[in-house]
């Protein structure tokens, strides 16, 4: 993936004489001594990042941490203060006031938390809000309105106004409004936060469908941590105006990389956050379904070893099933010739790798054996035992 | 000291000195204070040649039906009993030529006051200017804008329309002012963010979301340009003024209050008319087309 939008040296200082609480931040003096010196608020210092072509990315903090200042540097609703935004490589913070609007027209659209829609102007009208103040021509807008309010699935309310919508109706016109004018960059404000939780779900599962269909480079301001993991490629988490950590999800939620980080996950679901494939672990005993090694070899190996369990597989690494001491004595007790089939664990139920952790969960729950992982093409990935289950949900717990 | 100080000698003579300002304007600005009378005399007259020019039946006609469909079915009876009063009381005349007066200094006072109103919310500094002198026009009594009114233009109905726009347009300006500040702050951004020149953000968010608050100042500026006409009949505006002016030299109660009850319906016609443009036009054909889909379901 290519650089869509490179930040560098990002600064916001909000008051009558910038320069001095800029020259103090390299002293290195927090955010209070500059107020107290200065009458200055610090609301961005130092940002520096990437966001790749296509991603999701996410801006997480508290309010006041500085996240709705950082996203409105980058199309310059709030003037920086101090370093530069390259968009494919064009300095955002350097352009003139029209090549500023016909960055705002083309290249960046926005979506608001309460929506901001016109409430004198219809549905299609106000999707297509962004074509008219670029001058394109009525019956052109329509269209490409219309088409916008398809994607969303509000076509058949194109003549309706605002207030006869729902919420989650109003922030899907509100989406196809940044849609329409076919900007390759959504800057997204708390899009989805003055919706109901079940609205909001289903909005971001829009969201993440809309981006396989056509990816945008998606920024998107969020407090919410589930809705981070959700939507998110990568999130920044800022602090006090400064970014403390990117990383992608599992990064974050693995290693957080302070206290201050840590803290977002107290009620976060962390069981949505992890797949299968991510906790399963290779220590349990395999053994190898190859000529030589029949239930009797295996039998021995597993008292050999002092286990209880293994999880057979064939010579490509493929799955085949779990024996226990139990089974293969079973097995091998039987009259007649003894084949792994007689052998395997009936009841077990292998996951697939891409399984939720809280779908892992009621499998390891329910059997008294931990449940392997297996991929798509039946490649064995490990086993998720409970040990290791309750480790994963303690870290973030 | 050969005298002594008494409080009683200490003056500070702002009277001579308006009057002297008043002299001086009138010396030196006779061509500009003429022209300025020509164009206030060329609309006003309009307004009332248009008006009065129409058969009364007809026009009384065209008001109660406005009132019928902009107000509702009642107000157009309302509406048609003070139309039969007033021809009733054998007022029409003077009713028509307040109403002419009225619409013609509110159109000025909303054709000045509004874009004033406009760049007091784009620059604070307008506004602290602009709001001591609002507050200056609107306590002044307003039969002192009579007197200067009187000296420039003389007498007659274009010092009448002058004391009234100038009586009126506060509101205009105050409401335009509030209305454009009160939009919300995510409306502007949105604006910003989707390209909007200074120019489309002013006509495209700004005036649009400010428009009930700004009808709500038009509202303003007629019924306190109605109050004003009816006091500048003292420097020959005519009208109802009129009528009512001459009850009290004549000590005629009847007639003075035939002219008070004229101003009283006309007040109210023009008052619940020009507020029912407040209330966003847009939801109109909305509101229908919802009710039409509650009917026969949705589509």
């Amino acid at each position: 993936m290519t650089d869509k939008l490179v930040i560098e040296g990002l600064y916001k200082i909000f008051g009558a004489e910038p320069e001095q609480a800029l020259a103090l931040l390299g002293e290195g003096l927090s955010k209070d001594e500059i107020f107290d010196r200065t009458r200055t608020t610090v609301g961005v210092q130092d940002a520096s990042f990437t966001i790749r072509d296509g991603e999701v990315f996410v801006v997480m903090g508290l309010s006041g941490s500085g996240k709705s200042t950082l996203v409105r540097m980058l199309n310059r609703l709030i003037e920086p203060t101090a370093g530069r935004v390259l968009l494919d490589g064009t300095d955002i913070t350097r352009m003139s006031k029209n090549e500023l609007i016909d960055m705002r027209r083309h290249k960046m659209s926005m979506v608001f938390q309460s929506f901001a829609l016109m409430p004198h102007k219809t549905v299609a009208e106000n999707t297509a809000f962004g074509l008219e103040v670029s001058g394109i021509a009525s019956d052109e807008r329509r269209r490409r309105a219309l088409k916008a309010l398809e994607t969303v699935g509000l076509a058949a309310w194109a003549d309706s106004r605002p207030d006869e919508l729902s919420g989650g109706m109003k922030q899907r016109v509100g989406l196809a409004r940044a849609l329409a004018t076919e900007a390759p960059i959504l800057l997204m404000d708390e899009a989805f936060s003055a919706l109901d939780p079940l609205i909001r779900t289903e909005m971001q599962d829009e969201l993440v469908r809309l981006q396989q269909h056509e990816a945008h480079t998606v920024v998107f301001i969020s407090h919410d941590l589930d809705e981070a993991i959700r939507i998110g490629d990568r999130i920044a988490i800022m602090e006090g105006g400064a970014i403390v950590q990117i990383g992608t999800p599992e990064e974050i939620v693995t290693n957080p990389a302070n206290e201050y980080v840590r803290s977002f996950f107290y009620g976060v679901d962390v069981s949505k956050v992890f797949r299968a494939s991510e906790i399963a672990e290779r220590r349990g005993l395999m053994v190898f379904e190859r000529p030589g090694v029949n239930v009797r070899a295996a039998l021995a190996q597993l008292k050999d070893r002092n286990r209880n369990v293994a999880v057979v597989v064939d010579g490509d690494g493929g799955y085949r099933g779990m024996v226990s001491l139990n089974s293969l004595t079973r097995a091998v007790d039987s009259p007649g010739d003894t084949r792994w089939d007689d052998a395997f664990l009936k009841d077990i139920e292998a996951a697939p790798d891409d399984m939720d952790l809280s779908e892992v969960l009621s499998l390891v729950a329910a059997s008294e054996y931990p449940v392997p992982v297996v991929e798509k093409g039946g490649r064995y990935l490990g086993i998720v035992t409970k040990t290791v289950l309750l480790q994963t949900l303690d870290k973030a717990g | 000291m050969a005298t002594e100080f008494s409080i009683t000698d200490y003056d500070i003579p702002i009277g001579e000195w308006v009057s002297a300002a008043v002299d001086w304007i009138q010396d030196n600005f006779t061509g500009v204070l003429d022209g300025f009378s020509d164009a206030i005399k060329f609309i006003i007259d309009n307004f009332e040649d248009g008006l009065l020019g129409l058969p009364p039946l007809l026009l009384a006609l065209i008001i109660i039906a406005i009132a019928a469909w902009r107000v509702s079915w009642r107000f157009g009876i309302f509406a048609f009993i003070s139309m039969a009063l007033i021809f009733g009381m054998g007022i029409w005349d003077e009713t028509i030529s307040t109403l002419a007066l009225v619409i013609g200094s509110s159109f000025l006072a909303l054709v000045i006051g509004i874009p004033i109103g406009i760049a007091m919310a784009r620059k604070d500094m307008v506004e602290a200017v602009v709001r001591p002198v609002l507050d200056f026009m609107q306590t002044m009594p307003p039969f002192v804008y009579l007197i200067p009114a009187a000296i420039f233009f003389g007498l007659g109905k274009v010092p009448g329309a002058i004391a009234t726009l100038v009586f009126a347009m506060p509101p205009a300006v105050r409401l335009t002012n509030l209305g454009i500040r009160q939009v919300s702050e995510e409306h502007v951004e949105a604006g910003r963010a989707f390209g909007c020149t200074d120019r489309q953000l002013l006509f495209k968010v700004q005036l649009p979301l400010a428009m009930p608050s700004i009808m709500a100042g038009v509202n303003q500026t007629i019924m306190l340009a109605l109050s004003m006409v009816v006091i500048a009949s003292m420097i020959g505006a005519g009208g109802l003024g009129n009528t009512v002016l001459t009850g009290i030299q004549r000590l005629d109660v009847g007639l003075g209050f035939e002219g008070g009850l004229g101003v009283v319906l006309l007040a109210i016609l023009l008052d619940r008319i020009t507020q029912s443009f407040g209330v966003t036009r847009a939801t109109g054909p909305s509101r229908l087309r919802t009710r039409l889909k509650q009917v026969f379901g949705k589509g």
